[in-house]
Order: structure tokens, then sequence, then C-alpha cells
């Protein structure tokens, strides 16, 4: 989108966020006055310690939360409730274990009214696009955890979000498989190309993905520290100097480690 | 364990039940034999095993065959055992999902509760007479309870975030109690009515044994009236026996309707 003066306008906003869990004694302040904003296609990450307030910053994008000061914009509009726009992955493996691969990932255009065969094939398409061609059937116990996330990327892509929220997807991976994931991210991205917030904890994850780090500091409350532009051309290589350099970078200037 | 030892004990355990099963009846049938139990009291299993076939015929002296009695009792636990599940899971659900169902049906709810359904037989019997309307209010007033109950508590315990994963595909409150709610809750609604089934078959028979004309229970009472205690111990096997079935034949029904709907 952009505007008269051919300055693009940023896809999410995010101004003056803060927002406070509890009331009196018990009240705490997890988000302070966050400033952000996103331009289309571009893949942010948030990086942050654990309780910096990461998933309440995307829950509040996703409309799951209410900002308790400031507002966040999707587009220009204010985003006050969830909606297909925003895809989400959660932390946690979140399918519905009573459907198979197919149910879950055509829960959302069901629940849309998109008829049963034009649904079956736009889930078609994205389960074939996150690799997971021939698992249709399958039960959520019955896949890896790689796998599940997997699912968990298919079914908010096939929503044909604005804007993909991921919130430390592969947290609960083994190093093995967290690389491999994170390639595929890329490649699904550039693939389909969407406006990503990407959520994790893990410096060299989020230099491999983003275009740009935002850092939020580790004591509560959660503020945005800096955002760092990551110049790197992709595929990112984890053994390249400038790889390990801005690594380091962050590493030093955050409480950050790993 | 060695898997020499758990093959031996394989065996045991498929022979001695059979072996435990027969000394019992032995004993029994001995003990009466022999006059260490008088036969006015107890029948000796031969005697129960010889009525058991007399009675497949003949309607005499209760008035019924055995058939007739299992039928009716089956009949009388299955209407008010579905009018129990089809009143009893969808409030359950209902009161577990909206504010306003809850604060409607709960105190009533709340209040019918504490009363155990075999209290309800006297005010069933005074209503309804002794036929099949009164059995049937009887065994719904059992089976109502677990039935909400657990309907109730299985769409609480409904993982918040499956409903958050819902809301962001923007579904709505109605959307989500039919998608996720009722299917997650299904192996709980699913518990509560083998617990139903089981407490419905209790207050049939009771009610049987207090008032009616025909049934498994009437058949005991006839038994004790007519001074024949073979008739009364066929009508407890006869009771035992038909429970398991229907169990059984419940259990599959469920099992069917579970992928039904979970689909
Ligand atoms: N719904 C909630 N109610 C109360 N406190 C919450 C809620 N959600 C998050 N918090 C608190 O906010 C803090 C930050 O949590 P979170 O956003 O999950 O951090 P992160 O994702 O960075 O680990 C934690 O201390 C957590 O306990
Ligand atoms: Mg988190």
């Amino acid at each position: 989108m952009e505007d008269k003066s051919g300055v693009k306008k940023p896809k999410i906003e995010c101004v003056n966020i803060s927002k406070f869990f509890g009331e009196g004694q018990e009240k705490i302040h997890v988000l302070d006055t966050i400033d952000l904003a996103v331009k289309e296609n571009e893949f942010i990450v948030v990086l942050g310690p654990g309780q910096s307030g990461k998933s309440t910053l995307l829950k509040i994008i996703a409309g799951l939360y209410k900002p308790s000061t400031g507002k966040a914009y999707l587009d220009g509009k204010e985003l006050t409730h969830p909606g297909p726009d925003r895809g989400i992955v959660f932390q946690r493996y979140t399918l519905f274990p009573w459907k198979t691969v197919m149910g879950n990932v055509e829960m959302g255009p069901k629940l849309r009214g998109v008829p049963r065969k034009e649904r079956r094939g736009l889930a078609s398409r994205y389960i074939d696009l996150v690799g997971l061609k021939g698992f249709e059937k399958a039960y959520p116990h019955q896949l890896s955890g790689g796998m599940k996330q997997r699912v968990g990327i298919a079914r908010a892509y096939v929503n044909n979000p604005k804007v993909m929220l991921l919130d430390e997807p592969f947290g609960q991976l083994d190093a093995q498989t967290r690389y491999f994931m994170e390639e595929e991210t890329v490649r699904i991205w550039e693939t389909e190309k969407r406006t990503v917030i990407f959520v994790t904890n893990n410096i060299e994850e989020a230099v491999y993905l983003g275009d740009r780090i935002a850092v939020l500091e580790g004591k509560m409350p959660g503020k945005l520290k800096k955002i760092y532009d990551v110049n790197l051309p992709r595929p990112r290589d984890y053994t390249d100097p400038a790889f390990l350099e801005l690594r380091h970078t962050i590493t030093e200037e955050t409480e950050l480690t790993l | 364990m060695s898997d020499k030892q758990s093959a031996g004990s394989k065996i045991i355990l498929k022979v001695l039940p059979y072996l435990s099963l027969l000394s019992v009846l032995a004993i029994w049938e001995l003990v009466v034999d022999t006059g260490v139990v008088p036969n006015t009291l107890l029948a000796t299993p031969i005697q129960v095993i010889e009525l058991f076939f007399y009675k497949l015929t003949h309607a005499d002296p209760d008035g019924s065959v055995l058939l007739i009695h299992a039928l009716t009792s089956i009949g009388e636990a299955l209407t008010g055992y579905v009018l129990a599940l089809a009143i009893g899971i969808p409030l359950g659900l209902l009161m577990g999902w909206f504010v306003v169902a809850e604060g409607l049906a709960r105190p009533i709810f709340e209040m019918i509760r504490p009363i155990p359904p075999v209290a309800w037989i006297p005010l069933a019997i005074f209503w309804f007479g002794i036929g099949l309307t009164g059995k049937a209010f009887i065994i719904w007033a059992s089976g109502m309870v677990p039935c909400v109950i657990n309907s109730f508590v299985g769409v609480r315990m409904t993982n918040p975030v499956y409903i958050r994963m819902a809301r962001t595909y923007g579904a709505s409150d109605w959307e989500i109690f039919r998608k996720i709610c009722i299917p997650s809750a299904l192996p709980m609604v699913f518990g509560g009515l083998q617990v139903a089934l089981a407490a419905s078959w209790t207050a049939l028979v009771a009610a049987e044994l207090i008032a009616a004309d025909t049934g498994l229970g009437f058949l005991i009472t006839m038994g004790r009236r007519l001074l024949m205690p073979d008739m009364i111990v066929l009508g407890m096997l006869m009771v035992g026996l038909t429970g398991v079935i229907i169990g059984v034949i419940i259990d599959r029904v469920e099992k069917r309707l579970v992928a039904g709907v979970r689909r």
C-alpha cells in the first residue's frame, strides 16, 4: 500500500503498546510502550528471552489480547478481534487431535463456508507446500513434532492470511529438526511471500530467518531495545563469518545467551 | 520375570478361572444336596438351569416366559436411557459453553442431583402407574445426572488453545461450540454413558422389585412370593447377564457415534 508521497505504509503497525495483567498487588507490567512497524512481505523476528512478553505481543497483534494502552494496526485498520487475515502458529502443538491432517488444514476454510471440493483443493495445496503429501489421513498423534508444526504452518497459510504470526514454533524440536524446519520456513516463505512476524528466544534462529530482528529486553516489562537489519543473502549459512559476526554482536549487546 | 514364567502364568490365567467357577458351583450344589443349607432357602445350580430351560417356553407360574420378562426390562431401560441421553447430553454441553444455559439450568439441576434415583420410584408410580411410562421416568431421572455432569465437564475441559485457534479462524461462538467443544468433550461424554447405563439398570430393577407385572425384577419378587428360591436366583442371574449384554451393545453403538460426530 502506498500513499501519495510514494512511501510504503507499514503492513503491521504497533503504536505505543503496553500491557498489564492482573489487578492491584497482583498487577504485572509485561510490555512497555512498544512501537514497531513491519513492511509488507517482510520477515521480522522478535527476539527475546522467556517472560519478556513475546507471546503477549503476538497475541495482541492476533487480536486475542487487548493492549492496555496503544494500538495495533493492519493496513491502517485497528486490530481488535482475531480474524483469518492473520494466521497463527502457536508455541505449543495445537492441532485438533480428533481431526486428520486434512481435517485440521481444511478447518479454517470450512469455518468460512468454502465448499468442500474447493477447500479440499486448497488444503491439499498447502499440505504439499509444507512437504506433507501422503500424510493427509494421518492423525496428529501419529506425527513427529516437526511434522505437527508443518501442519500448523499449512493450516495458517490455507486461509490466505495477510500476515503470518509464528510463536517459537520450533522451540520444542531437537536441533537437527530445528535447522531443517528453519530452512523449510524460508523456502515456504519464498514460495508464498507474506508478512511474517516470527518470535524466538534463539539468536541463531533469528539471524538465519529475519530481514530484521527486533530485540525485546529481558527484564519485565518487555521493552523494544534495538532493531537489527540483517543484510545477508539467502540462503544463509550458519557458519558464514558475516553470520557469526552479527550473531556475536547481538549476543554482546543483549542479555541473551546462546 | 522370564518369558517362560509369563507364558506359564498365561496358561494359569486361562485355566484357573474355569476351575474356580466350577468349584464354586460344585460346592454350592453340594451344600444344598447334603442338606447343610436347606433347599427351601437356596436352589441348586442344576435346579436353576432346569428352571431356565422351563421358563424359556412356559409362562407359568409367574405369567410370562423368560424372553418377555427380559424384553420388558430392556424396553423400559432403553426408553428411559435414550431419553436421558437425548435431554441430558445436549443440556450438559450447552451448560458448559453458554453462560445463560448454565445460569438457568444449574440451580434446578443442583436441587435434583442429591436425590438418589431410587427415591423417585414412589412418586413415579404415583404419577404414571406401574407400566412403561413410570419406569421410563425413573430411568430417565437416574441416567440424566451423569449425562449432564460429564457433558458439562467435558466442554469445560476443552483445551483453551483449541478455542483460541478457532477464534483466529474467525469462528463464531456457536461454531466453536459445535466444531471444537463438542468433539473434544466426546471422550468425557462417552465415559458418562456407561455410568448412566449402570445407574439406569440399577434403578430399573429396583423399580420392578417394588411395582411391576412383568420384567426381570418382577421375576425375582415372584420367586420370593411363590417361595421358589430357584426363580430368585434365575432372576438375579438374568439381571446381571442382560445388563452386560446391553452394556456391550451400547458400547458398540457409542463408538460408531463418536466416530461419526468427530468426522
Ligand atoms: N493471560 C495472562 N494472564 C496473566 N499473566 C500473563 C498472561 N499471559 C502472559 N502473562 C504473563 O506475562 C509474562 C510474559 O509472558 P509471555 O508473553 O508468554 O512471554 P514470552 O512469550 O516472552 O515467554 C509472563 O510473566 C506471564 O506470566
Ligand atoms: Mg512465549
